[in-house]
């Protein structure tokens, strides 16, 4: 029937009008991921029995006359660091192969009040913490556009599936790219809200100043929808901000002439491959048919903004993961002969290479003698990263540029080298740094795989965001899909 | 290089972690790497800069009434816990 294709708000047309119902869907993407997964290895667990019994009961409800959402009925991934009461959550990671949430994340919850139906958990890098997916400590996923590629990451799983058609869409989480990263290595969209916007309760911390969940969509329009149920304020979280509900459907298709654009020439120079910079040329190309004004910026401050990122966020993460210990949860060695010996022998056999790294990084940097030299200075420059696009801002209604600077990289390619591996990252940290939202969607392929766009904002101006992506995207027309084992 | 094996292994008690002789001369090497590369942050001039600690200057500390409310179901927490007896998690003896 090819259900699998479609977007959110055409699934949602023909539930509405009792075409199809919720649990045909929901067999129909099970029998996808049947099909697909064993090429792509986007999943870590899937809950067949629950999704079919919570379709039926939306069915049900359906019949009954009641009126229900957008999401009612829609299956969705979601990413395994993000807690789902009943539900095995591991953060890819061997220390929490056996833990079973024993609550549902905000998210999750606003998920099942709307009806969503969770599919499965998805792979990433081990704590959100890597650009491939290859950090996991139980599979490598694989890029539908290319099974010799990786995904990208940390939220490969999440991409992935939403590109191999296994899921209409997914959540991912973001710390430094991880959500548009993969988006924009997959050819789908990826949205990194405001910090704040979306609760972060029950999302496993990695770091908490620049962490924030974000869904992977088909197209703008089930991105709009999407944030529609994912945005709240919540009260476990006292990060979330207090702001009025806002449809994210609602100014998306208004025209954009007159708007003004800014692309900083630090984010298409030097170590941006060539491919990608005359994708994103023919972009700017097709802005100014719609009445746009585009012009080159700059944004000095960007160049530290790795350097600055791979302070904070180590930092941030040796304090969060403190809590991998084996007393409360997880996994526990099984020799020590003292408590000491417990936490030691628990976290070196729990924890990959890089989470370490990263541990002992921000361990590094925060201990005594040191912390001003790198926590503090890091911080500093943070202020001036956040002013370079307030001041961005002042001129520009929006920013942009390609989300990463080169195409789906290949599997073990930069898994030996961190520095190699994090510099896929340096034109999506910056945007975390400074907490504003940024959103990628595809722009075109180059030699088969697909290029990512970058559009960033200004704080809460998501709405924004998605009616100048939608506005591209519709010009654009990128409509290429992947083959996977030999089938479209 | 600029760490030393000494630092790691003084960095590792501190972040509760273990390494073996043989992968900690591959970790220092790439550790190093890392600090190396950070260590750019030092041209920036941050002279009269204050730090930016959250992304929202705006945010002021959030306060809550002290209030019994219903949380988690113990006996579900516990089923995560590795060793737990009387509701307890349990430990090795801390003190003698």
């Amino acid at each position: 029937m090819g259900l699998f294709k479609l977007t959110i708000h055409e699934l949602r047309d023909k539930l509405n009008t009792r075409e199809i119902t919720s649990e045909e869907l929901v067999n129909e993407f099970f029998n996808r991921i049947e099909a697909t997964d064993e090429y792509i290895k986007s999943f870590l667990l899937l809950d067949k029995e629950n999704a079919i019994k919570e379709a039926k009961n939306i069915d049900e409800r359906r019949v009954n006359g009641e009126k229900l959402g957008d999401l009612a009925g829609i299956p969705v991934a979601i990413k395994d660091n993000i807690s789902t009461e009943g539900l095995k959550t591991t953060c890819g990671s061997k220390i929490l192969s056996n833990y079973t949430a024993p609550y549902d994340a905000t998210v999750i919850k606003n998920l099942k009040e709307a009806g969503a139906i969770i599919v499965g958990k998805t792979n990433l890098d081990e704590f959100a913490m890597g650009s491939s997916t290859e950090n996991s400590a139980f599979h490598t996923t694989r890029n539908p556009w290319d099974l010799e590629r990786v995904p990208g990451g940390s939220s490969g799983g999440s991409a992935a599936a939403v590109a191999a058609y296994q899921a209409p869409f997914s959540l991912g989480s973001e710390t430094g790219g991880s959500v548009r990263q993969p988006a924009a290595f997959c050819g789908v969209v990826g949205l990194k809200p405001t910090y704040g916007l979306i609760s972060r309760y029950g999302l496993v911390a990695f770091a908490s100043s620049l962490d924030q969940i974000g869904p992977f969509t088909r197209d703008v329009e089930d991105c709009a929808i999407v944030m529609n149920t994912l945005a709240s304020h919540d009260k476990l979280d006292s990060t979330s901000v207090e702001i009025e509900k806002v449809d994210y459907t609602k100014n998306l298709k208004k025209d954009i002439k007159g708007l003004k654009i800014g692309v900083p020439k630090e984010y298409m120079g030097e170590g941006i491959s060539e491919d990608v910079r005359e994708n994103i040329k023919n972009v700017i190309e097709t802005f100014k048919t719609l009445g746009a004004e585009v012009e080159e910026m700059s944004l000095p401050y960007s160049e530290y903004g790795l350097e600055t990122y791979y302070i904070l966020a180590p930092s941030e993460a040796s304090s969060n993961l403190a809590r991998f210990d084996g007393v409360r949860y997880g996994n526990r060695a099984e020799n020590y002969n003292s408590v000491e010996e417990l936490f030691t022998k628990t976290r070196s056999e729990g924890f990959g290479e890089e989470v370490k790294r990263r541990i002992m990084m921000g361990t590094y940097c925060l201990s005594s003698g040191y912390y001003d030299a790198y926590y503090k200075k890091a911080q500093k420059v943070r202020t001036l990263i956040k002013e370079d696009f307030d001041k961005a801002f002042d001129e520009y209604d929006v920013i942009i540029s390609p989300t990463t600077p080169s195409t789906a990289f290949k599997i073990g390619e930069k898994s030996d080298n961190p520095l190699d591996m994090y510099a896929s990252d340096v034109l999506t940290v910056a945007v975390n740094i400074a907490g504003i939202p940024a959103i990628s969607i595809p722009c075109g392929t180059s030699k088969g795989l697909p290029v990512g766009l970058q559009i960033i904002g200004k704080s809460f101006d998501e709405s924004k965001i998605l009616n100048v992506a939608y506005n591209i995207e519709q010009k654009l027309n990128f409509n290429e899909t992947p083959e996977i084992g030999g089938v479209k | 290089m600029s760490i030393t094996k000494e630092q790691i292994k003084h960095v590792a008690k501190l972040s509760r972690l273990e390494f073996d002789e043989e992968s900690i001369e591959v970790f220092t090497e790439k550790f190093s790497s890392v600090i190396d590369y950070v260590e750019k942050l030092r041209e920036v001039d941050t002279e009269g800069v204050k730090p930016t600690y959250h992304p929202h200057p705006s945010i002021r500390n959030v306060m809550r009434e002290d209030e019994v409310k219903e949380s988690l179901d113990r006996e579900e927490v516990m089923k995560n816990a590795p060793e737990n007896e009387n509701g307890y998690v349990k430990i090795p003896k801390v003190l003698d």
